[in-house]
This record gives structure tokens, sequence and C-alpha cells, in this order.
């Protein structure tokens, strides 16, 4: 299908990188309709409303600069999405990103988890004090190479 | 919305299944005790509104932006992945 995206104008997704997220996402609990793009800036990803084509969030796999996270979310919250084994899960954080790139931060208290079966999608709350909403991640990077 | 005035060890109960009751009170503080089934979800207010505002914030991203990320992130070297940065 043709949708109208933010980044990159108009383009054809397939079906299966539809999203739903019946509960919206934190801020956002009215928009239900997303689709999951690569981005041509590997490792980032588009999270595209497909009601309002301003909306849109750029994703990163946190392990990508923080190895050692786990989402930390109740396994009952997860089995409410259906999910009982990991292999099913995709798990996404939100970046932020300021007038200065290189200071772009990503929450990982608030994980986004899919379902790669269901197509589903929820934004969580994580149990982990450990986890903020803004993590640096060039500075998590630094850390990681040092 | 519902007032309701409480003294120490009294409780409301939201529904059957949850019940708040004041446990403490010192100064501006009181301290709350909650029951309630593992299903229902218990945060302070202020993650949920930090998360929602994360999240607005983050919705301003510019296209424009990501491509000025280019070169500040070092090269993925996961064999497993392949070479993800183009």
């Amino acid at each position: 299908m043709k949708v109208q995206t933010k980044p990159y104008g108009e383009i054809e997704i397939e079906d299966r990188q539809r999203i739903s997220f019946p509960r919206g996402l934190f801020g956002f609990e009215s928009l239900r309709d997303f689709a999951l793009l690569d981005a041509e800036q590997q490792p980032f990803y588009w999270l595209q409303s497909l009601e309002r084509v301003d909306v849109a969030f750029v994703l990163i796999d946190p392990t990508f600069f923080r190895p050692d996270y786990a989402p930390d979310v109740d396994p009952a919250e997860m089995e409410e999405m259906d999910i009982t084994d990991a292999d099913d899960t995709l798990v996404f954080s939100i970046v932020t990103i300021p007038e200065q790139a290189a200071k772009m931060t990503a929450n990982l208290q608030g994980p986004v988890i899919l379902n790669r079966r269901s197509h589903v999608g929820r934004q969580f709350i994580s149990g982990n004090p450990l986890w903020g909403v803004r993590h640096p991640i060039m500075d998590e990077l630094a850390r990681r190479g040092a | 919305m519902l007032i309701l005035a409480r003294r120490i060890g009294e409780s409301i109960m939201i529904g059957d299944q949850v019940e708040i009751s004041v446990v403490d009170i010192k100064g501006d503080q009181v301290k709350l005790g909650i029951k309630a089934p593992s299903t229902v979800k218990v945060y302070r207010r202020e993650v949920y509104a930090a998360i929602q505002e994360e999240n607005r914030a983050a919705a301003e991203a510019k296209p424009r932006d990501l491509p000025r990320l280019e070169g500040l992130i070092p090269p993925r070297d996961d064999p497993a992945t392949g070479n993800r940065q183009g």
C-alpha cells in the first residue's frame, strides 16, 4: 500500500510493516496505526503514524549501545500482548534528537515492544530504576568502546 | 473529582479489588499502601508524565536530523549482522 511518511514522502510499504498499537503511545494515545520503516541511516528505524503524517518516531535497538539492556517488563503484561516467547518480540527505544544531533538520547524507561507474529505493539514502562528516559547514545557508545 | 478525608489506618476501595490505605503522614508527605491485582499497574504520576513528555519531544524529530548522525556512530563490527552502516 502507498502511505505518506514524514521522512520519505509517499512510499510503498508491505502489509508486514504495519504495526497496530491498540493503546497508542504515551502522549499519543489516539494514534493506533503505524508502519515500521528502515531508516536510510542504520541502525535507526522510523515508526511512522499512518494517521498523522507529522508524527514519526526514530527508533533504535537499545542493545546497539547498551548490550546489557533488558526492558524488565512485567511478564503478565507481555502475556496480555500474547507474547510468551522472547523470540516473538522486537524491543526498541525511542530516540530524541535535539538541535545538536550528537546529543541524541534514547528512552530506555519506555521501551516499545512489538509482537512480530501478530504485528501488535505497545509501549511499556520498565520496572528497572536503572533505565531513564534520556540516555545519551553517543556517551553510551563511547563507554562501550572504552 | 471526588475528595475524601481519611485518617492514618483508614482506606478507600476503588472497585472491589483495589484498596488504597493511608499508612503514615509526616509534614506534607503522605505514605500510601496500595493493594491491587497484578494486572493493575501502579506508577507514580511523574513516571507517566516523563515518558509522555519524552515521546512528544521525540516526535519532533525532523528527517534532516538523521543524516547529520552519519559518521558519529562507529561501524558495527558484528559479523552476524554484516555491514549495517552502509
